[in-house]
């Protein structure tokens, strides 16, 4: 419960810190809302030798409208995705899956950045991220780059950005016309995490019929994945009880779940049919 | 004081309350000393293995570090861990503070680092280099005692730690007789109290007065007091044990640890004050933990629902060592093992089975819980295999009101009780009718109502002095100051219960002044004359009653005192209402409870032969136990497909005898309700077949949140107990003790459709989906 010791630092500036970062590379870790990389500090987990706190980069904090899209910076709490009236408005799906996220402590603490760059295979915005089909921006002192949700989990606590890449905006798509989403989760009792969670964007044409639909999945395997055979099963069908249920048959096709105390495999891909079922149910019903 | 105030039955908010919520109280953490230097603790990473070497030299040098102490070290110097507990042909390992040779489970101590800061001391603990030869690990207690399996404590040659059996009446005429014999096999896991505050010691040593203090998170500062001299070699007299602000209990620290010993030791041996406070995860590891219990229960029913006898074989896992009370917890079990019933036929044996885990001891219950789950899941057993209600079993088996003192098969005698009335009324709160009704239409449409039923009587105000190691005696002084304020001295060590206030309320009563005039101190050996400590429901009970019985002598006093200042020779002429003495022939003539307090300390004018001040001490011995008793119904509906178990509704009828404060009594029901749960659903410590404890964090052990539990509705009958001139039985328990069988209770009953008779706590979705599945 005590970590090792530390240099601190607190930039102001994203090109300062992204100087620092260039600087201590592997050595250095980025801090952002803390609440995951402090416990493992204090286990000792992790025992980086160089902090940079990014909590002075102000820069990194913000929701704003552009066109069709969404801008959320990195530095953006969980609580202000949770209670921002535009992502209401345009995307219902983040802040009810900020909602999801632990309590009202650590939501006011951790940062959509930080959950993301994290990549823990429970954490419950990465299933909103690819069902929304987000893109992730990524900077080094180098230039940016753009990454795809799909692209950027790469496995368990392991993402596509680079050791000296800051990851500064998430873009999603506002919502469209006759459509509707929904975030559902089966927390792990203990952490809190998601044992299952289960994201869904549904588009209906005037017919009734599912026009698209996107599924992530959180807490299943190592990492979150689009739950492919589901949406396509679904895709061009009339959104019936019984269609629905055959294509959530498929949430863990070609999955490897994970296994532990808190659920077996089985059970885990079991909630992972049941729960997409559900979600797509409920996202049916929200349009 | 305005006329006929009282304050003993009145809702009053905890006077500890504004300090603790507007963190403005001391616990041990918060306590700085000058030159204060800190320890940490290297603890064995492995369950079973010897110990070849312990190389400490990096660590000695490591930047900031004032020592390093090995088991070799302090071997000669501090005695070995007490276990107060006597059982016929007990084994009881040798328990040191620091382990020298082998090590019997992860988180035994191993070495002690003290630096300059906690950073400093943590840093220099991972330099330390133990050699060790791993041994095979002992981690299931019916693989321990079984043939063939490795010896924990070589010098015994077994791992049973003890046999213990009880019996009345005539077990085997009663299976002889029986028309049918119930049997179920059932485990009350191993769970970890985490209280919210982690154990700490602060230590300093006064070699001019050669005086050693010592601030721990603890119960029972006097009894530790005690067993830290001896642990110590000093004279008890010159140890002074503080618990500050104690951050939770459950009986976890009902105890005495080799930290409280060691940082002790170290303060004396240093000559520096010393701090230790213990993490999470040593939380995890090496504070005790509770139940542990694999029993294999035989119920002799008739056809009517008569049960006969109860014939139970417990395997009790011990863990390493004993600590303070270990054996005694499962003895508990068997007294209780009859419950609310009249089943006059009984056997109970335990075998204590030593394993390479942390020890086992009291938790919250301690040995009840236990007992009543087993009893209240029997009786659902019985009446699922006779096709007879749940409720129609129980009350088949009561005694009658008129029965009470009633004698019990373990030789006990229950104070008072109506089990009948406790239970009807719970069933009248929650409608069973129509519950039982709604049930089966539901399940028509595919729905799972459970509805559980638990009928509880427990065994509190612990105890007559004769069934406690140390005495069960409590002790109270009530000290009248010159100005009239009240310092009352608890020997009861409160840390969360609230006798700050119902103490107070206690007083305020008896002597006619306000709450705000009474000052409740506990915790403090230096100041608080030698108490035992506050556990097993008996504050109140017994530290409650020693108030009471100071109060009288106080008043006896200040009577005649009174008397004596209004020129009246016959005592028995004055009253004392309302906070003034006055003549009953004549109520004009009349002296504040203030002024005969000030007089009594100017002592210008006292009667002959009466001491000069106001002040009394009494020390409580019980005649008896207390049983209070009730009745719990917990409702809840599982999802077929997923296993997940909703609350619709939870009653709790609860009988405590008097009641002081309803607020404290409502508050500790339902923070035993929701321990309760945690057991019943989410919680269990979990071991590897390595001895690792898989569970060892918040982010894989399940305490419950404010967001798993449900509306309690709690409601309360007040059947005076005849023990103590208080009439309170105790209401600590209760709530652990009743609802973990009413909430599995529920649960089966909802999935009895699908086949299934009975599973294992802690009852997770995937436990329950998975037997559906089966069915
Ligand atoms: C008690 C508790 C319960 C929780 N429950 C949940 C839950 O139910 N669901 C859930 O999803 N999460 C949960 N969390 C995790 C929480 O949401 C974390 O805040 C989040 O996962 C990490 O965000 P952070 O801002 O705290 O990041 P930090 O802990 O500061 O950082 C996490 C990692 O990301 C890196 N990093 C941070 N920001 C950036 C960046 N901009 N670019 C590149 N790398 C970066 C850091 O270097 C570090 O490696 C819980 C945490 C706690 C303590």
């Amino acid at each position: 419960m005590i970590p090792t010791a530390f240099e601190y630092f607190r930039p102001t500036n994203l090109s300062e810190a992204l100087a620092l970062l260039e600087q201590y590379k592997d050595e250095a870790k980025l801090l952002a809302g803390g609440h995951s990389l402090i416990p493992m500090m204090k286990l000792r987990l992790a025992q980086p030798q160089y902090l940079i706190d990014l909590g002075g980069v102000k820069e990194l904090s913000y929701i704003r409208e552009s066109g069709d899209h969404l801008l959320i910076g990195a530095m953006t709490r969980h609580v202000d995705v949770e209670t921002s009236e535009v992502l209401r408005q345009r995307c219902p799906l983040l802040t009810e899956t900020a909602r999801r996220i632990g309590d009202a402590q650590v939501r006011n603490m951790g940062t959509i950045g930080g959950s993301l760059a994290h990549a823990d295979p429970a954490a419950d915005y990465p299933a909103a991220i690819l069902a929304l089909g987000a893109e992730l921006r990524a900077v080094s002192i180098q230039g940016e780059r753009w990454i795809r949700a799909e692209d950027f989990f790469v496995d368990m606590l392991t993402t596509a950005l680079a050791p000296e890449e800051i990851l500064v905006e998430v873009k999603v798509p506002a919502l469209g016309p006759r459509t509707g989403t929904a975030y559902v989760k089966v927390a792990q009792k203990a952490s809190g995490f998601a044992l299952c969670g289960v994201a869904v964007v549904l588009t209906v044409d005037p017919n009734g019929v599912c026009q698209d639909v996107a599924v992530g999945v959180t807490g299943v395997a190592s990492k979150a994945y689009r739950a492919r055979a589901v949406e396509d099963a679904l895709r061009g069908r009339a959104l019936d009880a019984s269609a629905i249920a055959d294509a959530s048959a498929k949430a863990a096709e070609g999955v490897d779940p994970l296994e532990d105390l808190h659920a077996s495999a089985e059970y885990r891909a079991h909630l992972a049919r049941v729960w997409s079922r559900r979600a797509i149910e409920q996202a049916r019903a929200s349009i | 004081m305005p006329k006929g105030k009282k304050f003993v039955g009145e809702p009053i908010p905890r006077v500890e309350d504004h300090r603790l919520i507007t963190g403005r109280s001391q616990y041990v953490d918060d306590i700085v000393r000058p030159r204060m230097a800190y320890a940490a603790i290297l603890r064995s990473i492995y369950a079973h293995a010897r110990v070849k070497a312990v190389h400490v030299e990096n660590a000695r040098r490591a930047p900031g570090v004032i020592a390093v102490f090995t088991g070799e070290d302090v071997r000669e110097a501090i005695g070995p861990v007490p276990v107060a507990s006597r059982l016929p042909d007990l084994k009881v390992p040798k328990h040191p503070v620091l382990a020298v040779e082998k090590v019997h489970y992860v988180g035994e101590p191993i070495a002690v680092v003290v630096a300059e800061d906690r950073y400093l001391a943590r840093d220099a603990v991972d330099l330390i280099e133990v050699e060790y030869e791993p041994l095979e690990a002992v981690v299931d207690p019916e693989r321990a005692i079984a043939e063939g399996a490795p010896i924990i404590h070589e010098e015994f040659g077994t791992n049973v730690a003890f046999v213990w059996q009880l019996s009345g009446g005539d077990i085997e005429r009663a299976f002889r007789e029986a028309d049918l014999v119930v049997s179920q096999r059932m485990v009350n896991q191993r769970l970890i109290p985490v209280a919210m505050e982690p154990r700490g010691v602060v230590a300093e040593y006064l070699p001019g007065e050669g005086q050693l203090t010592v601030w721990t998170s603890t119960q029972i500062p006097h009894l530790l007091r005690t067993q830290l001299a001896a642990m110590l070699r000093l004279a008890e007299n010159r140890v002074r044990v503080i618990a500050p602000e104690v951050g939770g209990g459950f009986g976890s620290k009902l105890n005495v640890y080799a930290e409280e010993a060691l940082v002790g030791y170290l303060a004396m041996r240093l000559g520096r004050p010393i701090k230790w406070i213990e993490t999470r995860r040593e939380n995890f590891l090496s504070t005790i933990h509770g139940r542990g219990q694999i029993a294999e229960v035989e119920a002799a029913v008739k056809r009517d629902g008569t049960v006969l006898g109860l014939r139970y074989k417990i395997i009790q896992d011990v863990g390493a060592y004993h600590q303070l009370l270990t054996p005694a917890i499962p003895t508990l079990t068997g007294l209780m093992a009859t419950g609310p019933y009249k089943i006059p036929n009984l056997h109970v044996q335990v075998i204590g089975a030593f394993t390479n885990k942390m020890a086992t001891d009291a938790y919250r219950g301690a040995g009840r819980p236990e007992a009543t789950y087993l009893l209240e899941r029997m009786m659902d057993r019985i009446a699922g295999e006779l096709g007879l209600d749940p409720v129609e079993v129980r009350m088949r088996n009561f005694p009658q009101p008129e029965e009470f003192p009633f004698p019990t098969a373990s030789g006990l005698a229950y104070d008072s009780g109506n089990y009948q009335q406790a239970l009807r009324r719970a069933l009248e709160i929650v409608g069973y009718e129509g519950l039982r009704q709604e049930q089966q239409q539901l399940r028509q449409q595919g729905r799972y109502l459970g509805i559980g039923i638990s009928t509880y009587v427990e065994i509190c105000a612990l105890g007559p002095s004769p069934a406690l190691p140390a005495g069960g005696w409590e002790s109270a002084t009530v000290r009248v100051e010159p100005t009239g304020k009240i310092t009352v001295l608890t020997g009861a060590s409160p840390h969360g219960q609230g006798q700050e206030t119902s103490f107070a309320q206690i007083v305020a009563d008896e002597l006619g002044v306000e709450l705000a005039d009474v000052r409740v101190v506990h915790g403090d050996t230096a100041i608080v004359q030698y108490g035992i400590g506050t556990f097993g429901s008996r504050a109140t009970a017994v530290g409650g009653t020693a108030v009471y019985g100071a109060l009288q002598k106080v008043k006896e006093k200040a009577t005649r005192l009174a008397a004596h200042l209004l020129g009246e020779e016959n005592v028995a002429n004055v009253a004392f209402e309302d906070g003034c003495f006055f003549l009953k022939d004549n109520p004009e003539r009349r002296v504040t409870f203030q002024e005969v307090a000030l007089a009594a300390y100017l002592a210008k004018s006292l009667p002959p032969g009466m001491e000069p001040g106001l002040e009394a001490t009494y020390f409580f011995e019980p005649s008896n136990f207390t049983f209070p008793f009730g009745a719990h119904i917990a409702v809840v509906e599982v999802d077929p497909e997923t296993g997940d178990v909703q609350f619709r509704r939870y009653v709790a009828v609860d009988d405590c005898g008097r009641v002081i404060n309803p607020l404290l009594v409502d508050g500790q029901v339902h923070g035993g309700i929701v321990q309760s749960l945690g057991q019943a659903l989410l919680e269990e410590a979990v071991y590897d077949e390595n001895g690792q404890l898989v569970t060892g964090e918040l982010t894989e052990y399940a305490i419950p949140k404010a967001t798993d539990v449900p509306w309690l509705e709690t409601d309360r009958m007040e059947t005076p107990s005849p023990v103590n001139p208080l009439g309170v039985k105790g209401v600590g328990e209760a709530g652990t003790i009743a609802a973990t069988p009413a909430i599995v209770n529920a649960v089966l009953d909802a999935v009895a459709p699908f086949g299934v008779r009975h599973l294992d706590m802690p009852l997770k979705p995937e436990k329950i989906w998975r037997a559906i599945r089966g069915a």
